[in-house]
């Protein structure tokens, strides 16, 4: 397969450990990737074996798992409201709220039906005039262009009966918060390979400018993530942080301007709630006043009482790199992915999911 | 959601287009890519939900590989 076999050539794989293995530091060096489809790769790889110098951990880089279980349990909420159609992307269907999920929804009667993209959405609401058609809309700035692509559709089309529960999170200000809380030691930064597609590298600068760390946006083949480690231990080096773009097959340092430009002329950044890292200022997105009537919370009232995370689950932990899924006493004994209690075993780019299947 | 690996485009027709991946294809929406008159059958493109958000560099990805060869030496 073309911009891929090439990337997974072995003979330069192994050349870029040895020259990281070159690297002495009388320490391990701490890297975090916020990118599930990077703790997948890592995992699947098996590199961390490699490179017994370097501690790779995982961050909130999984759409699913960072999802709050209030934010879930409102989702459940809307599912039992008369007339109503939840549109979702299939990765939200098994995961647990306080005391239930959307599948265990669906059997009891709820409507929700699994699409592939945001359009798909919108025609769901253009056969079902007679019903609201929510949709689910949850992702990093990879996602989001895509679900103001579907607003813009809509408000041309005079759609009356989409509406969408904004649940979307930005991936810097968690990886700031991250920094300024201090509670996890991180030596740099892999950054996300399709959210950098489109904000590219300036978003990122705050890591080298205030933090003094290095970063790399990097892809997700074994070359392109040894790449990315090869040039973050130079950095470190030469004390020369900076944001690198290994991925500059895909990624250039203003991003996609034309989703940028659809993204934020949509939403406008607002307080968003993470698992695990709490409430983050400007690290979610809400609809711009223009496009109020596609807000789905206008329409239905989704107050929770209580929400409560699954009891002796770690996934908060895990996602702020506290902990690593086999620190959890959950882990692989009752929470599995035939039957996950948490988020991070539930999606297939969920650190716990990754480490049981690869790890 | 997010297909890690290029596809490649097979057809263009209006504002979609067929792409190839794995052997199946698939219809993807090109409003997001900023030069979409100029993508052409045979590119290789970024896919998520649906989406194409990027074209595939060629000159950047044959530099990268040449300088990964180079630093290799």
């Amino acid at each position: 397969m073309k911009y891929v076999d090439e990337f997974r050539d072995a003979t330069i794989a192994q050349k870029l450990i040895n020259r990281i293995q070159r690297f002495k530091f009388n320490r391990k060096v701490r890297f975090m990737e916020v990118c599930g489809s990077h703790t997948v790769a890592i995992y699947k790889s098996g590199m961390r074996n490699l490179l017994p110098d370097i501690d790779l951990i995982s961050g909130p880089g999984c759409p699913v798992c960072v999802t709050s279980a209030l934010d879930i349990d409102r989702t459940i909420q809307l599912t039992r409201m008369p007339d109503t159609i939840l549109a979702t992307f299939g990765d939200m269907i098994r995961v647990p709220g306080s005391s239930s999920s959307l599948q265990n929804e669906i059997s009891q009667g709820a409507e929700v039906k699994v699409v592939y993209s945001s359009y798909d959405a919108l025609k769901i609401a253009e056969d079902n005039p007679g019903k609201r058609v929510v949709f689910l809309a949850v992702g990093f700035e990879t996602t989001s262009p895509t679900i103001a692509a579907a607003i813009l559709q809509a408000e041309k089309k005079g759609l009356e009966n989409f509406s969408i529960l904004s649940y979307h999170k930005l991936i810097p200000p968690a990886m700031k918060a991250l920094l300024t809380g201090e509670q996890v030691h991180i030596d740099g930064f892999i950054c996300p390979g399709h959210v950098s597609v489109i904000i590219g590298s300036k978003p990122y600068e705050f890591i080298p400018q205030q933090y003094h760390l290095p970063a790399a946006i990097t892809g997700f083949e074994p070359v392109d993530i040894l790449h990315a480690l090869f040039m973050m231990m130079a950095q470190i080096k030469e004390n020369r942080p900076a944001v690198e773009i290994p991925y500059s097959r895909a990624v250039k340092p203003e991003g996609n301007p034309m989703a940028i430009q659809r993204l934020y002329e949509v939403f406008e950044p607002s307080e968003a709630k993470w698992r695990g890292l709490g409430v983050i200022a400007d690290s979610g997105l809400k609809l711009r006043r223009r496009f109020q009537k596609y807000d789905a919370t206008q329409y239905y009232d989704l107050s929770v009482a209580e929400s409560s995370d699954p009891p002796g689950c770690e996934c908060g932990s895990i996602l702020k790199g506290l902990k690593k899924p086999s620190e959890c006493p959950l882990f692989a004994s009752v929470c599995n992915p035939s039957r996950p209690i948490g988020p991070c075993m539930v999606s297939s780019e969920g650190s716990c999911a990754a480490a049981y299947k690869y790890g | 959601m997010c297909i890690g690996v290029p596809c490649q485009i097979v057809r263009i027709h209006d504002q979609m287009a067929t792409i190839e991946i794995g052997g199946t294809q698939r219809e993807v929406c090109l409003d997001l890519l900023i030069d979409e008159s100029e993508t052409r059958v045979g590119d290789f493109v970024i896919i998520h939900a649906g989406f194409a958000i990027q074209r595939i560099n060629a000159q950047e990805a044959e530099e990268t590989l040449q300088l990964l060869k180079e630093m290799m030496e």
